[in-house]
């Protein structure tokens, strides 16, 4: 028989039970016995028949599950009893559960699955000194030399947003294209959803006029609805024709591995034959350790390949190979962070614990006589902590489902910030791993928070129990100590929340400060390079000339000028030296390139420190001019005059200004070297963006600059328009996803904290109010009675305080990596979350003291 | 007062599977006959607690060593719930008589070891 056939087994063994007491009363009158005797007989023999059936019940397996109903069905009647506080404690459940599933979706997305590629832990990524990019050429001999890779590839590191230009299918739209060597998705263990991987063919011919392309699947879903046919069809891409060979699957989101808050639209061969090798340390590699070898060995015999090759090549830029696990590459950066996020959803479901801990307390005080009457009648102590526990845990399942909907809601909304700058973020989902986690999160915040209460019950006398039930057994001092515990926890935990939450806020208005070397407000930019081939410097230049004067001419445009790569953006560098200078291959000055034309400072805000800016007459024809910033001028010329200067680039260029340092890896880092090339002066750069300044919202700006530019290039695409505060606050965003995030937490914290305080404070007046009747008798006056519950509460925060501090400074290790601008024991952030939480203890203990403080002696001391 | 049974029932706890297995060797018997018959067998010093034999058999049959059926008395004209033995209940038997054997040789070991050398 099946555990769901247990009515009809029921009633088998009450039959069964029948028929032999019937037997034995039967044998009883036999042996002479009037059929009243023998019936009571009978049942004294027998003993309780109603236990004999529970006993043979239990020997059934299933017994467990039609308890465990009961059990739920009791919890489920005895919460609807208490509805506030049921509410109030899926509430809070659900908040912390919630948060703490979507936290965990985040890190198990971005720390715990593995990468979307076969065999992901042998991925190394090999990366040059503090580079991450390295030569072609060796590239090349990196890849034939080694022994502890089956494979190396690479793709371009100096791919741009936007660098092609789609024509001749519907409306023109600027892609952003990767260049990617032959062997890539092969090496990585990625198969094409349709069509097919580049063939070594297609990676012989020109870098600059790809014939084949891959389309990420997110393009192909938005731009051709996931329409299979487009596979094969030719394309224009910078009016060039190019076949499509093939759809990438969904799983491999290139840009939210290696290139968050990029879209990446299409991949392109990189032919790497001897002609069309990319100059320069343009290259990331990615390799596949052979199986048994492992990254320190491979790291080794980099050290050696490296040295030997820079001594074969002195023409060569020089390698540091630095080798790193390819998951590590890609979530290293975040790892500090989430592992603090993680902490805190930890600190913040002990709260809740803690919080629920004492309302559960509280519950069963009120339900002693109950428990008690139970307990007489025969349920084992085990029966009641069961009981008990089966109530907490109904109670945090109630609290899951609600904080599930939050996690769903909230790793849907995380997944669409594709303007944050985080690794994987777009993969962050409720998937099996996390159900799994919640589910066992719920269970032991359930346990946990019912386990102070369950032991309690057991701790019961009887007939105790029976006879206090009206004042209720927390009455008894036996579980003072423990509940002040559990108020003192939830400060000590919200203080550590409090502390760690001020100090990345701290950071974060640190980081705001800082004055990047240009102003991104009311400033804005756009792709417009030309969509012809530029064929002579004069064409290029009458493009430029034009452009800049239609810019300028739209209304509330104050500034304009055209560079090829916007602060916070690329990193292209140059060795770099003055005339004359000569220093040794590794240790030359490098600086960064700005390829700009006249009205550039202006647009962006960068001051001029001394000489003049560059302007509309650095032609082609005219001498050829600088600008470097004072990092540069400082490097190249310390304690000199470098406006007049000449630098060794492009035959020697006169420096003719210097201007203020921009901090182009964003506002945490330091600019380093810069130079500015007139871009009438050179055909060498990858993009051309207008730079606009305005006095109108630069929102607005968008329709009024297309209108004026529509006559050069009809085809020029708006979307990309955007405004340099975007750029900005892209490049902030992973301190402000987790400022706000840990700020929730602190704030949730301190709520619940202080619920806590208020809760046990109430309670513990409630619970006094004899005595403080009688203190009040005596003589005692009301404000005395008032401070006094004051002073408790106060002295309860401060041990929390007190011991939250002493955590911080313990735990200060690992948030340190994530502050700017301020230190782990800033004392301003200690003092304030201190009296914070003072504050926030003796506004919670308010109520009740005045409730204490107004207690007639007369009314108290009756009750009794 | 109330602790002798109990320590009686700790006593046989591990045995009563065991005798009502034996028990039944002689054929099907009711819940009431096994009881009656082992308390008659031992006279009367293994007082049958019906809250350990009726989940004894129960668990007895869910584990396949015996099977139960209704059955009318041959004696009575009623339905008694009839157990019997099956193979696997037999085999068991075996089990736990050499178990049962094993075990009382070792304690008689302890108990009287002049008794042994003897």
């Amino acid at each position: 028989m099946r555990w769901w056939q247990i009515r009809k087994r029921d009633a088998d063994l009450e039959r069964e039970l029948k028929a032999d007491l019937e037997l034995e009363e039967e044998e009883q009158r036999e042996r002479g016995l009037s059929a009243e005797e023998a019936h009571y007989a009978a049942q004294r023999a027998f003993g309780n028949t109603t236990l004999i059936r529970e006993q043979t019940r239990a020997a059934w397996s299933w017994v467990w599950i039609e308890s465990l109903l009961r059990d739920l069905g009791y919890g489920i009647r005895g919460m609807r009893r208490n509805l506030g506080s049921t509410i109030f404690a899926i509430l809070i459940v659900g908040l912390g559960i919630g948060g703490a599933s979507t936290v965990f979706s985040v890190v198990n997305a971005l720390l715990l699955r593995p990468l979307p590629f076969r065999d992901p832990a042998q991925l190394v990524f090999i990366s040059n000194g503090e580079n991450h990019s390295t030569q072609a050429e060796q590239y090349s001999d990196l890849r034939d030399h080694n022994q502890s890779f089956s494979d190396l590839a690479g793709w371009s590191a100096f791919y741009r947003a936007g660098d092609k230009e789609l024509t001749g299918t519907g409306e023109p739209e600027r892609l952003t294209s990767v260049p990617v060597t032959q062997n890539l998705f092969p090496l990585l263990g990625v198969e094409p959803a349709l069509g097919r991987s580049f063939t070594r063919e297609e990676c012989q011919g020109k870098y600059s006029a790809p014939p084949a392309m891959l389309l990420s699947y997110s393009f192909w879903h938005r731009r051709f609805a996931s329409d299979p046919n487009v596979v094969g069809k030719k394309l224009t891409l910078n009016d060039q024709p190019v076949t499509v060979i093939g759809v990438l699957p969904a799983s491999f989101d290139f840009a939210s591995i290696f290139a968050p808050g990029t879209p990446i639209d299409v991949f392109i061969p990189w032919p790497l034959t001897d002609d069309t090798k990319p100059h320069g340390n343009t290259m990331s590699i990615v390799g596949r350790l052979k199986p048994g070898a492992t990254i320190g060995g491979a790291q080794a015999e980099f050290n050696v390949l490296a040295k030997q090759l820079d001594s074969q090549h002195p023409e060569r830029n020089p390698i540091h190979p630095r080798l790193v696990p390819l998951e590590e590459h890609v979530s290293g950066q975040v790892r500090p962070a989430l592992v603090v996020l993680m902490c805190a959803v930890g600190a913040v479901m002990l709260i809740v614990c803690a919080n629920l801990s004492h309302l559960q307390m509280a519950r069963m005080g009120t339900r002693q006589k109950e428990m008690a009457i139970r307990a007489a009648l025969g349920a084992g102590r085990f029966r009641l902590l069961r009981q008990v526990l089966t109530e907490s845990v109904t109670l945090s399942c109630g609290g899951a489902a609600l904080g599930l909907l939050l996690a769903v809601a909230g790793t849907r909304e995380l997944a669409h910030l594709n303007t944050f700058n985080l690794p994987l973020l777009e993969s962050v989902r409720v998937d099996r791993t996390t159900l799994v986690f919640t589910l066992l999160a719920t269970v032991a915040t359930g346990v946990l928070f019912g386990l102070a209460p369950a032991l309690q019950v057991l701790a019961c006398k009887l007939r105790e129990g029976l006879q206090d039930a009206g004042r209720g057994w927390s009455g008894s001092r036996r579980h003072g100590w423990f509940r002040d515990g559990l108020a003192v926890s939830q400060f000590a935990l919200a203080c550590l929340l409090l502390v760690g939450a001020a100090l990345l806020i701290q950071s974060f208005l640190r980081v705001l400060d800082v004055n990047l070397g240009f102003q991104p407000e009311r400033a804005a930019a756009l792709r417009i390079d030309p969509s012809f081939q530029v064929s002579s410097a004069a064409q290029q230049n009458a493009f430029i000339d034009d452009v800049l004067h239609r810019a300028r001419s739209a209304p509330g445009i104050t500034a304009a000028g055209i560079t090829d790569v916007l602060p916070l953006g690329g990193d292209r560098s140059w060795q770099v030296s003055g005339k004359g200078q000569i220093y040794e291959k590794d240790h030359s000055p490098e600086s960064f390139i700005r390829v700009v034309s006249d009205g550039y400072f202006d647009a962006l805000g960068i001051p001029l420190k001394s000489g003049r800016v560059l302007t509309e007459s650095d032609r082609a024809s005219s001498e050829p001019v600088v600008v470097v910033n004072e990092t540069l001028a400082r490097t190249l010329w310390p304690g000199q005059d470098p406006v007049g200067q000449v630098m060794t680039q492009d035959g020697g260029r006169r420096v003719v200004g210097v201007v203020g340092d921009v901090h182009h890896g964003g506002p945490e880092r330091s600019g380093g070297s810069e130079m500015y090339l007139p871009m009438r002066q050179t055909g060498d750069y990858p993009a051309m963006q207008l730079v606009v300044r305005t006095v109108l919202p630069p929102d607005s700006l968008a329709a009024s600059i297309r209108a004026v530019l529509r006559p050069i290039d009809p085809n020029l695409p708006v979307k990309d328009f955007q405004t340099l505060q975007e750029l900005v606050d892209k490049g902030m965003s992973p301190r402000r996803f987790l400022v706000i995030l840990l700020s929730g937490f602190a704030g949730f914290a301190l709520l619940l904290a202080s619920l806590g305080i208020y809760a046990l404070i109430s309670y513990s007046v409630s619970e006094r109010t004899k005595e403080i009747g009688m203190r009040m008798a005596l003589g005692a006056s009301s404000g005395l009675v008032q401070r006094d519950v004051l002073a408790k509460t106060l002295r309860l925060a401060l041990s929390g305080v007190a011991l939250g501090t002493l955590g911080s400074f313990a735990l200060s290790k690992g948030i340190e990596s994530l502050l700017f601008g301020t230190t782990t024991t800033n004392p301003a952030v200690f003092l304030g979350v201190i009296l914070l939480l003072c504050a926030v203890a003796l506004v919670a203990a308010y109520a009740p003291a005045r409730r204490a403080s107004r207690i007639d002696p007369m009314e108290a001391l009756r009750t009794e | 007062m109330e602790k002798q049974p109990q320590q009686r029932a700790n006593l046989l706890q591990g045995t009563l599977d065991m005798l009502i297995l034996r028990t039944l060797l002689y054929g099907a018997a009711h819940g009431h006959q096994i009881g009656k018959h082992i308390q008659r067998t031992t006279n009367d010093f293994l007082q049958m607690q019906h809250g350990s034999l009726y989940p004894a058999l129960h668990r007895l049959e869910e584990r396949g060593w015996v099977i139960s059926k209704w059955e009318t008395a041959p004696d009575r004209n009623r339905e008694f719930k009839y157990y019997r033995l099956t193979a696997t209940g037999r085999k068991q038997l075996v089990v736990e008589e050499s178990q049962w054997k094993q075990m009382a040789e070792a304690v008689a070991r302890v108990m009287w070891p002049a008794a042994e050398e003897n």
